[in-house]
């Protein structure tokens, strides 16, 4: 898989705390596959999975990196972030667990949904974390069955 | 434009894990990240519903995005009853309890 040709890489960085931008790097990298013409269930999964990753990042972290892989099958979203990490990711996984402030509820996130709907809608998840120093997340969708 | 159906909730999450393309999208929440919500979905357009009204950002992003809003003073339960009576239908009838994928 490492040695996987690559058709495009490409990376984002996004900015903890600014709510307002929230969104913007799934919306670019959907219009990237989509010009790719990406069957749109693997484009709307990618664009599910890193938005909600970038919505982590905003409400998580003091910045973060998200990378775009299209190979020929598969497309790789991985984020690393800077921030508070995660202390127990079995706790953090669990659909209904949250630690979100007032401003995410208010975006209407924040309901404890979000890795859980990263797993699911990956076909590949990864998750590692450092508490007190960060997050990153792999995920890997298929696009040619 | 031709939709046959709908989702509704308030938590951009569910919406995220539920909803399906080309439905229609029944929220109380009026800030931008509904329309980001609505991007990454293939949502075909948003109703905003107890007549709440979408902030200038929201209704700029719409714009740049290409998603209608439209807004009711309807509550929620009314403006998808209404909605049902005309023929829509929801995007999927019910949860099945283990998984949200649609694979």
């Amino acid at each position: 898989m490492a040695d996987e040709p690559l058709i495009y890489e490409n990376q984002f960085n996004v900015q903890g705390g600014n709510f307002s931008d929230a969104g913007k790097v799934a919306s670019h990298i959907k219009a990237i596959l989509k010009g790719f013409g990406i069957p749109s269930e693997a484009v709307r999964k990618t664009a599910l999975v890193a938005y909600e990753s970038e919505i982590n990042i905003v409400s998580y972290a003091r910045k973060g990196v998200i990378h775009l892989r299209l190979a020929p099958d598969q497309i790789v979203i991985e984020t690393i972030d800077e921030g508070s990490g995660i202390a127990d990711i079995e706790l953090a996984m669990q659909e209904g667990y949250s630690t979100a402030t007032d401003k995410i509820r208010e975006m209407g996130f924040g309901a404890g949904m979000g890795l859980a709907n990263i797993r699911n809608f990956s076909d590949i998840f990864h998750i590692s974390s450092e508490p007190g120093k960060g997050t990153s997340l792999k995920m890997i969708i298929k696009w040619r069955p | 434009m031709e939709v046959k159906t709908a989702f509704g909730a308030d938590l951009m999450s569910d919406v995220l894990a539920f909803a399906q393309s080309g439905s229609l999208l029944l929220t109380g929440l009026t800030n931008p990240q509904v329309i980001r919500t609505a991007d990454v979905l293939d949502i075909s357009a948003i109703i905003i519903v107890r007549g709440k009204r979408p902030s200038p950002d929201t209704v700029q992003l719409a714009g740049d995005l290409g998603i209608p809003i439209l807004v009711t003073r309807f509550i929620l339960f009314e403006t998808a009853g209404r909605l049902y009576q005309s023929g829509i239908r929801g995007c999927l009838v019910k949860v099945d309890g283990s998984v949200h994928s649609h694979g």
